[in-house]
């Protein structure tokens, strides 16, 4: 490998916890070579971050990592920290997935990018920052001058992220690793940064080492393609090959774990469920006790929703859009103007008292599945929680064996409902969301991005189970998501927000294969544009 | 599904901070240590042989000793003492066992009863008359020599520091964790339900914690003691009146944060009520920080007691706690070092104790470090 900029050889991570040795990375051999792209692809903990943060000598205090990470010469892995800085952050920089935590928010973007700057160029102060700006206009964020005197909070996601890549480059890398960089951001801005990376590249002709779970990224931007599974190389190859013949049965999944299938419409018949007529949300920010509200946001600006018996809508937009305040304020979570009309029953002006009956027939699964479980509490008792307020007369042991009946339903084993959430993959705790949801028979059920947090494979599982659940017990939902793939495997109807309007609503094919309205259809190009690239 | 399949036990964080906390040696000896601190203050004083009120008048000051009173000199003393008393020459004493055997003369014949000037000094007891010449000149006493042991010496009115620093642990372990449980309870409670329910309520909450913060302590606590006398439950109330308020806005911020979880967003969309979230949601994520702030409060508890005592305002004479032996002890820092050596050694380890475990259980409790 003539050509090859950091090559490891057998490299093994291991972490030591409370029940022993956890071996995370087990012997991987790869190469990087000059100007390319090599894509790093796994669901969650088959060890493709760590691997990399070994090399960059980031691991946790519990972890250690041995082999040989081959950088100009020298072997990275077990170097001290005082040679390693020298590589680091100068030669070999990282970006992350999470451009809201990244950055320090007690500091403005301008310094942030200079510091490693002057700490390993020693560039003056004003060198540094000439050099900042120019980083700043070279990812292409507006106003670049102005912005070096912004603090992270003031800008956006996509900026953020921006500014991340300059911090990375301004140094003159040989490599860029970048870890999920664009997983928490919407479509549109994921694909404008994708582009931005690949651009950069040939600019600049550096490596990178691209983390993902996400096959459509990796077709879009790859040359090269590593699948990894439980800390083992299980293939790798030029990604056209991989794509069109994959060798593992475990990358012939991978690519085949696009949702597919469609839902069947429901009958013609199916009486009206939920109406919702002029939706409004407001925000009013500032003023104090008795003061005036100074600024007036308007989350949800007069939509319009029906949804029958059966019926699937899926909701989508960018982070932003208004589209889960949309969904809270139909649920009466949150206050709102407009008129809810729900089973023939107007809801808009009952109090929490008088809604509470009402619960149960309107459920809410919601996007992260870490977050939306209480962590002190055992699976059984999350999912048997609404049985507690809604139907408070049966014993405990009555609750028990519902929850395992729950469990069974969403294809959990009803053995781990004493375990606790952190003890459940990703996958199994969205499955104990859903069953918490349906346990009480519920009619309405507002899935809020609840695939959003998972890897491929898992969506796909997700997607089936709640297709399934929806045509034995009748269900409604309202669908939202920025993943249109899921979207429209998924739905009835489409409608599309953006600001808190709706731009644009119909059939799944009339939308995402004919998109009327300029925003959709950038919103389509940017999600299924990939397709056409390779 | 007719009967319900026996479900694997899990393992929960708490049960996952435990074993983490095990790993932690420091934590462990702590806790150890604390544990037997908290046996010999509880057994201590009734096996020490001493009453904590009792007084040595022969023994004011005395070192701390292993090895048993009086000494072959005090004894000497005691003796020198007695003779003087009764008016009778000192011929010659050995030590027998445990009696002192003393010979005395006079040129008067001696009178039997000058036994009782024996009986009267703490060094001896159980005085008897052995022999006598026979023209009573000559006399031989024994009398048991009583052997006391004053291992952290005695203080300034001759109590045996020992039991008194045991009794006063006793007083210091009992406030700090009684006033850091009251504390505690009202703190994560108010704390929790200000920080829920938001809005004006909070607002309204916060203020007289504000109003209450600006009350100075020794103030409040004359007040206390002005209108309800002095008495062991009110340092309980005033420690635990002024600590809470750091407890409930701790919580509070904690509160706040557990708020916009999203499993109490899921809790509200099940239609579980604000009573419901508040105990089942919210109090149990935020207990973590709570049991780590606990550990901390302890000590600053017995700190506070002792600041108290040392004014006059809390416990008081013949009863005693660490912070009131060692302002004892202060005073006597130039004649009897140990009066403040030992009663320190006891507050200072047992506050580094509780700092360890506090220390080990903010690690173990630590998410992130998962």
């Amino acid at each position: 490998m003539a050509g090859a900029v950091l090559s490891l050889k057998d490299v093994r991570v291991t972490f030591s916890t409370l029940d022993g040795e956890v071996e995370a990375v087990k012997g991987v051999d790869l190469s990087v070579d000059r100007g390319e792209t090599l894509a790093i692809v796994g669901e969650s903990g088959s060890g493709k971050s760590q691997m990399m943060m070994a090399v960059m000598g980031l691991l946790a205090r519990n972890g250690r990592a041995s082999g040989e990470a081959i950088y100009a010469g020298r072997n990275l892995i077990g170097m001290d920290k005082k040679t390693l800085n020298k590589v680091r952050g100068r030669k070999l920089t990282m970006i992350f997935q999470e451009p809201m935590t990244s950055l320090d928010p007690l500091y403005t973007v301008g310094s942030q990018i200079m510091e490693p700057l002057m700490q390993h160029r020693g560039l003056s102060k004003s060198e540094a920052r000439a050099r900042a700006v120019e980083m700043l206009e070279l990812v292409k964020v507006p106003d670049a001058r102005r912005r070096m005197d912004s603090y992270p909070h003031e800008l956006s996601g996509g900026q953020r992220q921006r500014v991340m890549i300059a911090m990375a480059l301004a140094n003159d890398p040989d490599v860029l690793i970048a870890d999920e960089p664009t997983t928490a951001l919407d479509v549109t801005i994921q694909a404008e940064i994708l582009d931005l990376m690949a651009e950069l590249q040939k600019r600049v002709g550096l490596a990178i080492v691209f983390i993902t779970h996400d096959l459509n990224i990796v077709r879009r931007i790859a040359d090269r393609v590593v699948v990894m599974r439980k800390g083992e190389v299980v293939e790798q190859g030029k990604t056209a090959m991989i794509f069109k013949k994959p060798k593992h049965p475990y990358t012939k999944a991978l690519i085949d774990a696009e949702p597919s299938g469609r839902k069947e419409p429901p009958p013609k018949s199916a009486p009206l469920l939920l109406s919702a007529k002029d939706m409004r949300v407001t925000f009013r920010l500032g003023g104090g006790w008795f003061g005036e509200s100074l600024l007036e946001i308007k989350a949800v600006d007069r939509v319009s929703v029906s949804l029958c018996q059966g019926q699937t809508i899926g909701i989508v937009g960018e982070s932003g859009s208004g589209k889960s305040t949309l969904a809270r304020a139909i649920l009466r979570l949150m206050p709102s103007e407009g008129a809810v009309i729900f089973d023939g029953r107007s809801i808009a002006n009952l109090d929490s008292r008088a809604m509470q009956p009402l619960r149960r027939q309107m459920q809410i699964v919601l996007q992260d599945p870490f977050g939306s479980l209480s962590p002190r509490l055992t699976a059984g008792q999350i999912i048997s929680e609404g049985l507690l307020v809604h139907e408070p007369s049966i014993t405990s042991a009555e609750r028990d064996r519902r929850a395992a009946q729950a469990m069974v339903e969403v294809g959990l084993d009803p053995a781990t409902r004493s375990r606790y959430p952190h003890e459940f993959s990703g996958g199994q705790r969205q499955r104990i969301a859903i069953a918490r949801a349906i346990i009480l028979k519920p009619k309405l059920v507002v899935l809020d991005e609840p695939t959003s947090a998972l890897d491929r494979q898992v969506q796909k599982q997700i997607v089936e189970l709640l297709r399934n659940l929806q045509s034995v017990h009748n269900l409604s939902y309202l669908f939202i998501s920025h993943d249109l793939a899921v979207v429209r495997a998924m739905s009835d109807h489409i409608m599309v927000m953006k600001n808190g309007k709706l731009v644009e609503q119909g059939s799944p094919d009339e939308v995402i294969d004919n998109p009327a309205d300029p925003y959709t259809k950038r919103l389509m190009a940017a999600a299924f544009g990939a397709h056409a690239h390779h | 599904m007719s009967d319900v399949a026996i479900a694997a036990k899990g393992r929960s964080l708490w049960i996952d901070a435990w074993m983490r906390l095990k790993a932690n040696k420091a934590a462990v000896v702590s806790a150890i240590y604390l544990v037997l601190m908290t046996f010999a203050c509880i057994i201590g004083p009734n096996l020490t042989g001493h009453q904590f009120t009792t007084i040595y008048a022969d023994y004011v000051r005395t070192r701390p000793s292993l090895s048993a009173y009086p000494k072959e000199d005090m004894v000497q003393k005691a003796i020198d003492e007695v003779a003087k008393r009764a008016r009778m020459n000192l011929e010659g004493w050995k030590l027998d066992g445990d009696r002192a055997v003393m010979t005395f003369a006079s040129a008067r014949p001696i009178d039997e009863r000058n036994i009782r000037y024996i009986d009267r000094s703490d060094t001896f007891e159980d005085a008897r008359v052995d022999e006598k010449s026979p023209d009573g000149l000559k006399m031989v006493f024994s009398a048991r020599v009583q052997q006391l042991h004053f291992y952290f010496g005695t203080d300034n009115v001759g109590r045996d520091l020992l039991t008194r620093t045991l009794m006063a642990g006793r007083v210091s372990l009992a406030i700090g964790l009684l006033a850091g449980l009251v504390a505690v309870v009202i703190g994560v409670i108010y704390g929790s339900a200000s920080g829920f329910m938001g809005g004006k309520t909070d607002e309204v909450m916060m203020r007289i914690v504000d109003i209450l913060y600006a009350l100075p302590f020794t103030f409040f606590v004359i007040m206390l003691v002005v209108f309800f006398g002095r008495n062991f439950i009110l340092m309980f109330l005033a420690v635990g009146a002024v600590l809470w308020l750091d407890m409930a806005r701790i919580v509070r911020g904690q509160a706040l944060s557990i708020k916009r979880q999203e499993y109490v967003q899921a809790a509200e969309a099940l239609g579980v009520g604000t009573t419901g979230i508040l105990f089942r949601h919210v109090i149990p994520n935020l207990l973590g920080p709570v049991v780590i702030y606990m550990t901390l409060l302890v000590p600053q508890v017995i700190i506070l007691e002792s600041f108290l005592s040392f004014l006059g305002l809390g416990v008081q004479e013949p009863m005693a706690s660490w912070g009131v032996l060692i302002s004892a002890g202060a005073k006597n820092i130039d004649t009897a070092t140990w009066l403040l050596i030992y009663p320190s050694i006891f507050l200072i380890s047992t506050l580094f104790a509780l700092n360890f475990i506090g220390d080990g259980l903010r690690d173990a409790l630590d998410p992130k470090d998962r």
